[in-house]
């Protein structure tokens, strides 16, 4: 079952269109990337399923229902840019913000409790949020983002402003809630992060949605039919016999080891090719090089003109 | 609703333990008593004991210059050197010396020694009975009697009556001024507590951390609960700062007004009798009260002033004004980034404040002007102009229209506010404009 439904929908500003009839599933259960550009409308499309816009057009569905007031209780939500009162404790603060998602008083203290126990935060109840490094910050955000145990997690950029080890406890406090069920929509520019964590991912660019579905899936869809391989033994003889086979696009040697990657021509599989060259020379490895999600959001982001990019810019 | 509750808690809660809100409950009470008591006090008679040794080379004074009840004057014909150099050691607070060449005038003609500083009226009192036997001198002087000039010569006090439709008259109770200080006071208060709404919000913005509370209520409960919450605040700074007022007047009039009040009454009914006797009245048998007629009628009209009525109408005023510019205030603030941009804004909403502001004035001189009628009835100035003229007694339908109007004009006013704040909250890095935030109001 999709946790969100979401079906042409669409969202304009006075001058500048947000969202342009942008449809996506998200798969329960799954960690979900959405990624895009600056400006593409991530946010845009976040703060509709928040609830905190609504849309010009089109309709929203949480679990088959239309998404409602109801639904705000099951939505924890991350935003980019994110704050809290700096003179306000931490701890005020925090039960404040988890009383708002409905939970009760005695309930959020002991879940915040239980969380401040897990992140090392122990002593910092009475603290006051301006006596917090950002680090800091960010972690109280994290848990009181989570503490009522939403069904939907929305993080926005989770890990901007984090040192790697903090980012590494946020990382597998997301898988660890997706094993317990919940479903986690991730945007963020961090490829890295995206390939390590998401099963599903959509890429807005320029308020249109330009390509969703399973990482994997992905990755498949933009196989280039490259592959490398390395062999030891005579250069000369390994070209000739993949003459028909396909090009080669890059050459390095080291040592009395040669790498060589290359792209197989229409109609040839890998074992064709293997057949080729086998006799010619001793193989060491051969490997497919699939394109990492950071090559795929380049390549589906560039071929939209650059120049008019800049001067819209300028123009806003 | 329960959430509006939470955040309307949360408001309260951080400005309670705020420490200028604190001392600011406290300090203005004080400072608003302690201001009307000097005032009272100024208009009192000084009442220092002075006991004056008079040294008078002109010999024009002695048995003329009277002194009072607290003015005690002794003749000497010792030297003037003599005197000062003993005034130390005698008890007397200070040596008045008349040359013998005053009746010519000059400067230092008279001096007056002192050891602690004698007082105006006391210089006043002195001089004044001075000037007056060196005139009768020289009338003399010039063989006219001084009793022809000073019978055919008589100050008069003009008592004001006011005669209502019935044709009765009832005692004058125009007391402006007291009407001005209650609308300059709730200019202050609207001005202050709609900055209060208008800092939150910003901070909230700048802070970056509306955006959480915004994915958990809707930015209109925000708002609500933020003007409300503030509301409460400011309900329990007055109710604070109402009865530390009660107390500490009831404490100063018990000192300083004892026998004041009991010398109104008397003067009370001396002009009732004048009312009744008219021309047949002998005025000889009256007390005279002419140097306190001022005072009095200050101290008739404040005990004529209904404080309760005045309390209550300002709490209601108040909330209607407050409600009023707080929920424009809501949306300017959510409309600014940094507290620099916020003047633009800001301006333009002080001047229909300020506009009250000066009609009230007016209130003072002109109470009955169409000016301030519909001043008090337009809701942008209404909440201050209404209370300056409320201590003078306002027709009850003309009060009940003015709240009807100012609550109604609330209520379109936060839901124009609250389309322009759940869009201006989560605009960032643009420089807004009136255009701009004009805009605001059509988005879906």
């Amino acid at each position: 079952m999709n946790i969100l439904q979401i079906n042409n929908v669409s969202k304009k500003y006075s001058q500048h269109i947000a969202l342009n009839n942008v449809s996506l599933s998200i798969p329960e259960k799954s960690i979900f990337g959405l990624l895009g550009p600056n400006g593409a409308g991530k946010t845009s499309l976040i703060r509709i399923i928040n609830q905190i816009t609504g849309p010009d057009t089109g309709e929203i569905f949480f679990k088959n229902e239309k998404l409602s007031q109801k639904h705000i209780e099951k939505i924890g939500y991350l935003p980019e840019e994110r704050g809290l009162y700096k003179k306000m404790t931490v701890g005020e603060q925090a039960l404040y913000l988890a009383q708002l998602k409905g939970l009760k008083k005695n309930d959020a203290k002991k879940k915040l409790l239980y969380w401040f126990e897990k992140f090392e935060m122990g002593g910092w109840w009475k603290k006051k949020i301006e006596e917090l490094s950002k680090g800091m910050q960010q972690k109280v955000q994290f848990i009181v983002t989570v503490l009522h145990e939403p069904e939907l997690i929305i993080l926005d950029e989770p890990f901007s402003g984090f040192d790697p080890i903090n980012a590494q406890l946020i990382k597998n406090e997301i898988i660890e809630l997706q094993k317990k069920g919940s479903t986690i929509i991730f945007s963020t520019h961090n490829m890295g992060s995206v390939e390590e964590l998401c099963n599903n991912i959509a890429l807005i660019n320029k308020s249109e949605k330009i390509l969703d579905g399973s990482v994997n899936e992905i990755k498949k869809q933009h196989r280039t039919n490259t592959y490398k391989i390395a062999f030891k033994g005579n250069v000369m003889g390994f070209a000739n016999a993949l003459w028909t086979g396909g090009e080669v696009l890059e050459k390095i040697t080291e040592d009395d080891t040669h790498y060589f990657t290359i792209k197989l021509a229409k109609n040839i599989t890998s074992n064709q090719v293997l057949q080729l060259i086998l006799p010619t020379c001793e193989i060491v490895s051969f490997n497919e090089i699939i394109p990492n999600m950071n090559d795929i959001f380049i390549s589906n982001v560039k071929p939209i003109n650059n120049t008019t990019q800049i001067n819209n810019a300028f123009t806003e | 609703m329960s959430k509006i509750g939470l955040i309307m808690g949360r408001e309260i809660k951080s400005k309670l333990t705020n420490k200028t809100f604190i001392i600011m409950t406290i300090l203005a009470p004080l400072l608003i008593t302690g201001f009307l008591a000097f005032i009272i006090k100024m208009s009192q008679s000084e009442k220092t004991e002075q006991s004056v040794l008079v040294v008078d080379d002109s010999k024009l004074f002695e048995d003329k210059l009277k002194g009072n009840e607290y003015i005690k004057l002794t003749f000497t014909s010792a030297k003037l050197e003599q005197a000062v150099n003993e005034f130390y050691k005698k008890n007397y607070t200070c040596v008045l010396w008349v040359s013998p060449t005053i009746i010519e005038g000059g400067a230092g003609a008279t001096k007056l020694f002192y050891k602690k500083s004698p007082g105006f009226a006391f210089q006043t009192f002195i001089k004044d009975q001075m000037e007056k036997i060196i005139y009768e001198n020289k009338l003399k002087a010039n063989n006219i009697d001084p009793n022809i000039i000073s019978n055919s010569r008589q100050s008069i006090k003009i008592i004001l009556e006011k005669v209502n439709d019935k044709g009765n008259t009832e005692e004058q109770s125009a007391f402006g001024f007291f009407g001005f200080i209650t609308g300059a006071l709730m200019f202050i208060f609207i001005l202050m507590y709609g900055m209060m709404v208008f800092r939150s919000v910003m901070e909230e913005k700048t802070n970056r951390i509306v955006e959480v509370i915004v994915s958990s209520v809707k930015p209109f409960e925000l708002m609500i609960g933020k003007i409300f919450g503030v509301a409460v605040l400011g309900l329990i700074q007055f109710v604070a700062m109402g009865i530390i007022t009660f107390l500490l007047s009831s404490i100063l009039s018990g000192v300083f007004l004892k026998d004041a009040y009991t010398q109104l009454d008397k003067f009370k009914e001396q002009q009732e009798m004048v009312k009744k006797n008219g021309s047949n009245t002998n005025f000889n048998s009256l007390e005279k009260f002419d140097d306190q007629v001022e005072f009095f009628e200050v101290l008739s009209k404040i005990k004529k002033i209904n404080f309760i009525e005045v309390f209550v109408c300002f709490v209601l005023y108040f909330i209607g004004g407050y409600l009023f510019y707080s929920s424009i205030m809501a949306a300017i603030g959510s409309a600014v980034d940094t507290e620099s941009d916020s003047q633009q804004f800001i301006t333009p909403v002080m001047i229909p404040l300020m506009l009250g502001y000066f009609i009230a004035s007016k209130t003072i001189l002109d109470p009955d002007s169409s000016i301030v009628f519909w001043g008090s009835l337009i809701p942008f100035t209404s909440p201050i102009v209404m209370m300056s003229r409320i201590a003078n007694g306002v027709p009850v339908w003309e009060i009940i229209t003015s709240l009807l109007l100012l609550f109604a004009s609330f209520i379109i006013m936060v839901w124009l506010a609250a389309k322009i704040y759940r869009t201006g909250i989560l605009m960032y890095g643009k420089k807004t404009n009136w255009r701009e935030i004009g805009k605001w109001l059509f988005y879906k």
